[in-house]
């Protein structure tokens, strides 16, 4: 048998090592940070945020259409996903055990895990291929239903967390089901659903899979939602794979701001959750 | 004769088919305060849930006989509580919860005049100032926080929370109060607070309370009303019970033989 | 009598209350076989023609008109599991050190921010960085091993899903080995076991069910991963003779091809693909989260 010293030094040895092991799996967020900070910040100038792409060749030029459509998009998203989320969110935390409730779960797990990509497809084939052409409804619909079980599982969680004392004492004073629920219930767990709509905004900002055959893309300035829409992570993946060093620098520009802006929504989101 | 407030005839409660309160034949009289005692799960809180529908809410939560309240305004009107809708009865018929529950997003403001806000009542600034003050008064919390009124009601102490949760109650005008234990998650000086304020308020408000701690029965109740297996076997004035109780369970648990 | 009104409305307002969070409900489940049937529906074309055979066959030819999935399923089947190969002790010793040795304190919070975070970076932006970083160094490695040096290809694709996929198994993994009772490590402690052997010994096999579901979760996110894998896997057609020739996944054939999929057949066709990635991933995904549900209890 080993004496107790080896066995003791393994240990400690292994530690050391396993801990090595998790630190070096943090090089490639910071590599990835490193370089698009380094290739992004110089990009970025008020001229970038506020003007429209340029033709290669000519200089200057901007992402103000990627900037407009992530936002038009987004705002499409929550007006779809936020309400529809919350409702399900409420049923689902008051009506948890009915057949409707086990079906609808299993949805939300099924979206949950589903590929953006098959996203698009559907919304592809629900409102582009009728409609006949691509517009910014159609990604912003893609990206809502990205959104939708983020929402509605975190309103959920966290009403299930309220107490039921809180509903009882509304109800007691006559204040009828509904009420009891939209102004009592809801508001005692709002920082619990806002976290669920920040997360899902988070998840959805730098989505390009699902907008490729929706919103398309779009070199102008678009504010007609039924007509195709530029978006950042459109714009980064158009330029990227260009041959024009222009573009990739655009294209770095344009990733730091929405890393950026992923993140600190991440971090926010995290920060909310942990109080 | 005297007075009754509320009274039940042949009041059967289950859940599910489990029958857990049985028959119960009981009528309180106005402007006093009634004890509800009993081992536990003999089916207090179901009774006094019965009284202001709120037992209806338990899922398979099954209700049969007649509770009946009788207000007393020009003239004596009685209202079968099963008859009317049950946000009217709730407002007639206040509760207070075993464990403080104030409105989390609300101030103590907000808290007093809950019931208004929350059923879409207006009232005018002066108004609900006027509620507010009165019924702050009422449960001896005012000169507390008087100058507080905007901040959570959450921040205050159990006790505090606990009369501002009476408070609540109150400020809607019901008739009766239903107090379930509501002492039993407080320290003892909060308790006797508690207890002072219920003596006072017997005038304006009739009082029903279940409570484990016969001491607590004995200090402040006129009647008191003993259950048993879903059964309501002794009920009478306070005294009367305390000194010559009837029934041998009674007078066990009383004596503390028995809870 | 005006409370005879007023109870009326009320007990009506709760009721449409009540319907419409049922309607939410039903239009969820509504969704999720919408998803199903239109996909279904969309592929019926290419499986008329192709049958089950569309799985086998090795040739995607949009100009004869002649359209087999296999490569596809095989460099998706092959980066996922080279990424889940990668990312698996970096996984494990993630759980270990942030679920034993560091559960609380400042170097944990920064090194659980650092390890999660990448999973909120955009697969677009990951890809391009992927373009410029690991592309070139892949090569200089091919070219080192005297192979074609591409640069893209199945290897590069594994290593960015790699980064992908390590937050989820790594998460689910540290939160599986929080759950181990401290009696029963304590109780192997005091028959004398160093800290290394009752990690090995008691959390492990304790946590392994948990661990499990992790990569089976992270295998799904694998599987279905787009953008980043399109841009570095070289989008080849024919089946990948090693990890260092270019590929293509099923996901990647879809972002590439759909826009410019002309022909009813070759529409469906990708269709196809696209339900196939569906079933799969859901299938991958509910037994993942089972195994996790039943861990909660
Ligand atoms: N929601 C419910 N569903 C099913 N059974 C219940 C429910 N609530 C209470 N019961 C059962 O009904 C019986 C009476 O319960 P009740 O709460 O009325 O008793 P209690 O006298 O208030 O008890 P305690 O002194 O413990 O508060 C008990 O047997 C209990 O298990
Ligand atoms: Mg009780």
């Amino acid at each position: 048998m080993k004496s107790y010293h080896f066995r003791i030094l393994k240990s400690k040895i292994i530690s050391v090592f396993l801990t090595l092991f998790a630190i070096l799996s943090t090089v490639p967020f910071l590599l990835v940070l490193y370089f698009i900070i380094k290739n992004g910040i110089s990009v970025i100038n008020w001229e970038f945020l506020t003007s429209l792409p340029k033709p290669v060749g000519e200089p200057g030029g901007g992402i103000l259409n990627a900037i407009v459509g992530t936002t038009i998009l987004i705002i499409i998203a929550l007006i779809l996903a936020v309400p529809f989320g919350i409702f399900t969110g409420v049923f689902l935390a008051e009506k948890g055990d009915s057949k409707i409730a086990f079906l609808s779960r299993l949805v939300v797990e099924i979206l949950q895990g589903v590929p953006s990509i098959v996203v698009g497809i559907i919304v592809y084939l629900w409102i582009v291929k009728p409609m006949g052409h691509f517009s910014a409804l159609s990604g912003g619909v893609a990206l809502g239903i990205m959104m939708l079980p983020v929402v509605i599982k975190s309103t959920e969680e966290i009403l299930k967390l309220i107490p039921r004392e809180i509903k009882e004492a509304s109800l007691a004073l006559g204040v009828p089901y509904y009420k009891t629920i939209l102004k009592v219930v809801i508001p005692a767990g709002f920082s619990g659903i806002l976290t669920g709509i920040l997360a899902g905004t988070a998840r959805i900002a730098g989505e390009t899979a699902p907008l490729l055959f929706t919103a398309f893309g779009n070199p102008f300035l678009n504010f007609n939602i039924l007509k195709p829409i530029s978006a950042m992570p459109l714009l980064i993946f158009n330029y990227a794979v260009s041959p024009y060093e222009e573009w990739w620098a655009k294209a770095w520009g344009a990733s730091c701001i929405l890393v950026v802006f992923v993140l600190t929504l991440n971090i926010i989101t995290r920060l909310i959750s942990k109080r | 004769m005297t007075d009754i407030v509320l009274r039940t005839e042949n009041l059967t409660a289950s859940y599910d088919e489990h029958i857990v309160v049985k028959n119960v034949n009981l009528s309180i009289p106005r402007n006093s305060i009634t004890a509800i005692m009993g081992p536990s799960g003999c089916g207090k809180t179901t009774l006094i849930r019965c009284f202001n529908r709120m037992h209806e809410l338990s899922p398979k939560a099954k209700v049969e006989g007649k509770v009946i309240l009788i207000e007393k305004n020009h003239q004596i009107e009685e209202i079968d509580v099963y008859s009317i809708d049950p946000m009217l009865v709730r407002r007639k018929i206040g509760m207070v919860f075993q464990k403080p529950n104030p409105f989390p997003t609300m101030s103590i403001y907000e808290n007093v005049i809950a019931g208004y806000i929350l059923n879409g009542i207006k009232l005018k600034k002066s108004e609900a100032d006027e509620i507010v003050e009165e019924t702050l008064k009422k449960v001896s919390l005012w000169d507390e926080v008087k100058d507080r009124l905007h901040k959570k009601g959450t921040f205050l102490s159990g006790g505090q929370q606990q009369r501002l949760c009476i408070a609540r109650a109150l400020a809607m005008k019901p008739d009766i109060i239903l107090l379930d234990e509501p002492t039993s998650a407080l320290d003892p000086v909060a308790t006797l607070k508690i207890e002072e304020l219920l003596e006072q308020l017997k005038d304006t408000v009739t009082i029903v309370i279940v409570t484990h701690n016969v001491g607590q029965a004995g200090r402040i109740s006129d009647y008191v009303a003993f259950m048993y297996l879903g059964e309501l076997i002794e009920y009478g004035p306070t005294d009367v019970v305390f000194t010559r109780p009837r029934h041998e369970k009674t007078e066990e648990f009383l004596s503390g033989k028995i809870g | 009598m005006a409370s005879r009104f007023t109870r009326k409305l009320a007990l009506n307002k709760d009721k449409i209350f009540n319907l419409v969070l049922s309607f939410f409900a039903v239009l969820l489940i509504f969704l999720g076989v919408g998803f199903f049937l239109s996909l279904f529906n969309a592929s019926y074309l290419a499986f008329k023609k192709f049958g089950i055979g569309f799985f086998a066959g090795k040739n995607w030819d949009p100009v004869q008109e002649e359209f087999g999935a296999l490569p596809f399923i095989y460099g998706t089947i092959l980066t996922s599991f080279i990424a889940l190969g990668i990312s698996f002790p970096f996984s494990i010793a993630i759980s270990i050190v942030l679920g034993e040795y560091f559960q609380k304190g400042f170097f944990a919070e920064i090194l659980r921010y650092l390890t999660e975070l990448i999973a909120g970076v955009p697969s677009v932006v990951l890809g391009f960085w992927g373009l410029f970083f690991l592309v070139p160094l892949v090569r200089e490695i091919e070219i080192a091993l005297n192979v074609p040096p591409y640069g893209v290809g199945i290897l590069t694709a594994s290593i960015i899903l790699a980064f992908m996929i390590l937050p989820y198994s790594a998460s689910i993994g540290k939160d599986a080995m929080r759950l181990v009772p401290n009696e029963l490590k304590e109780a192997a402690y005091a028959l004398g076991a160093t800290r290394w052997e009752v990690i090995k010994k008691v959390m492990i096999p304790y946590a392994r069910s948990g661990i499990i579901a992790g990569i089976i979760l992270s295998l799904g996110r694998a599987l279905g991963e787009t953008m980043a894998v399109t841009m570095v896997i070289g989008n080849y057609h024919g089946i990948p003779e090693s990890i260092f020739s270019p590929g293509n996944t099923i996901a990647s054939v879809i972002a590439n091809e759909f826009t410019e999929a002309t022909g009813e057949v070759y529409l469906s066709s990708l269709m196809y693909l696209g339900l196939a990635l569906f079933i799969i991933t859901t299938v991958v995904n509910l037994i993942g989260r089972f195994i996790l549900k039943k861990l909660q209890h």
